[in-house]
């Protein structure tokens, strides 16, 4: 059962069954869901490892092109943008438009699936708005 | 629990086969422009879903598309592909290339590695003339002066094969899809209704929808009733079951 996606074993995305990254280095079902070996080493579709790395495999080659041409102070300096730009956040349990992220990296002129499947809008789901701002202030 | 094609073999069983894509779409460059062909049945499995579905959408105001395969998957795509064209259309402020619409949708389809099963033929005018793209689900395309997809694809290209000519006039060419479609829609099962064509030129659009029926419903022949008696009774065993009753209840109903 495992013979053919053993060739999709993960290893550029972080393998959290073994090492849980709950309190008390046990897997903190609360916040994280129940945790699967299986899940976490074999992907549940043969497209799922390369959807995840889409967008830091191309922002990966964009950089090292424009390395090739301009030289090193540019991505350097795109990245710095970037960096400022991931920082433009709302509150934790909000949902944030990205614009100026998506300006830099070019997809506020095209339209893909990301754009139409799994709305943060829709979502069924909300977060507690107190635990969430707390646990990221750090207070829980 | 996943159940991959290889365990399935080696426990004896047999896996499902794929599906077939149940359409015949069909699409020429004549003289003036490009037309599109395509019949309206969707099918699921075995049983027709739709008598009269659209096939030939639209992406701008002179580029078309035609969808085979999955139906929710060309019909998304070729919906993105149209946000996408208008987007870059206000983007560069002009009109847009049939290469462009291309080159977007086998990215978008290579991308996906076949996953979005949708085979399309794409066809239209722009400021270099008249195009025609086929693109395969996944992400291979091909620029041909005729083509043809879906199951029933065999059935119309030996059509085109057989009476092409560039440069056709209007008339002929019109004719010419028309017999490639009615050729998927008699020969495979996948395709049947009506024949759709859409005429692109540099003056417009001329969609003509359900330009032909060649596939009517047949008029029954003979009467299939049967006299009674017809079958002969042999025996005849009675079994009364006798009920009692136990409670009973009126409840009324509110009819405001």
């Amino acid at each position: 059962m495992l013979n053919g996606r053993r060739g999709f074993l993960k290893d550029s995305v972080p393998v959290a069954g073994l090492c849980p990254q709950g309190a008390y280095g046990i897997q903190d079902c609360l916040r994280s869901g129940f945790s699967s070996v299986k899940n976490e080493l074999l992907p549940s579709h043969p497209l799922e490892l390369s959807e995840k790395n889409f967008q830091p495999n191309k922002d990966k080659m964009n950089f090292s092109t424009l390395r090739n041409i301009q030289g090193l102070h540019a991505p350097l300096k795109l990245q710095m943008e970037y960096r400022a730009a991931r920082q433009i956040q709302r509150l934790p349990f909000l949902p944030s438009s990205n614009l100026a992220l998506d300006t830099l990296r070019g997809n506020d002129e095209s339209i893909g699936f990301e754009d139409i499947l799994c709305d943060p809008a829709q979502s069924e789901m909300m977060g507690e708005p107190h635990l969430m701002v707390e646990y990221n202030l750090g207070l829980l | 629990y996943e159940i991959l094609e290889c365990s399935l073999s080696e426990s004896g069983y047999k896996a499902p086969s794929a599906r077939k894509t149940g359409t015949t779409i069909a699409g020429i460059v004549y003289k003036d422009g490009v037309i599109l062909g395509a019949d309206t049945r969707a099918t699921d499995d075995m049983v027709v879903a739709d008598k009269n579905c659209m096939k030939i959408h639209y992406i701008a105001p002179k580029i078309y598309c035609c969808g085979a395969g999955v139906a929710a998957d060309a019909e998304i795509t070729t919906q993105i592909m149209a946000s996408n064209v208008e987007l870059h259309m206000l983007n560069t402020g002009r009109p847009p290339l049939v290469a462009m619409v291309t080159r977007q949708l086998k990215q978008m389809l290579f991308r996906y590695q076949g996953h979005v099963g949708s085979s399309l033929i794409v066809g239209g005018v722009d400021v270099n003339g008249a195009h025609l793209y086929s693109v395969y689900p996944h992400g291979s395309y091909d620029k041909l002066p005729f083509v043809t997809m879906g199951s029933g694809a065999a059935a119309a290209v030996s059509v085109f094969e057989d009476r092409f000519k560039p440069n056709m006039g209007l008339e002929k060419a019109k004719q010419l899809v028309r017999d490639a479609i009615t050729a998927g829609i008699l020969c495979d099962l996948g395709s049947g209704s009506n024949v759709d064509l859409c005429v692109i030129t540099e003056a417009g659009v001329e969609y003509l929808r359900a330009y032909d029926t060649p596939a009517k419903k047949g008029k029954r022949e003979g009467q299939y009733r049967y006299e009674p008696g017809t079958t002969a009774v042999l025996t005849k065993t009675v079994t009364p079951f006798s009920l009692d009753v136990v409670d009973e209840s009126v409840q009324f109903m509110n009819r405001e």
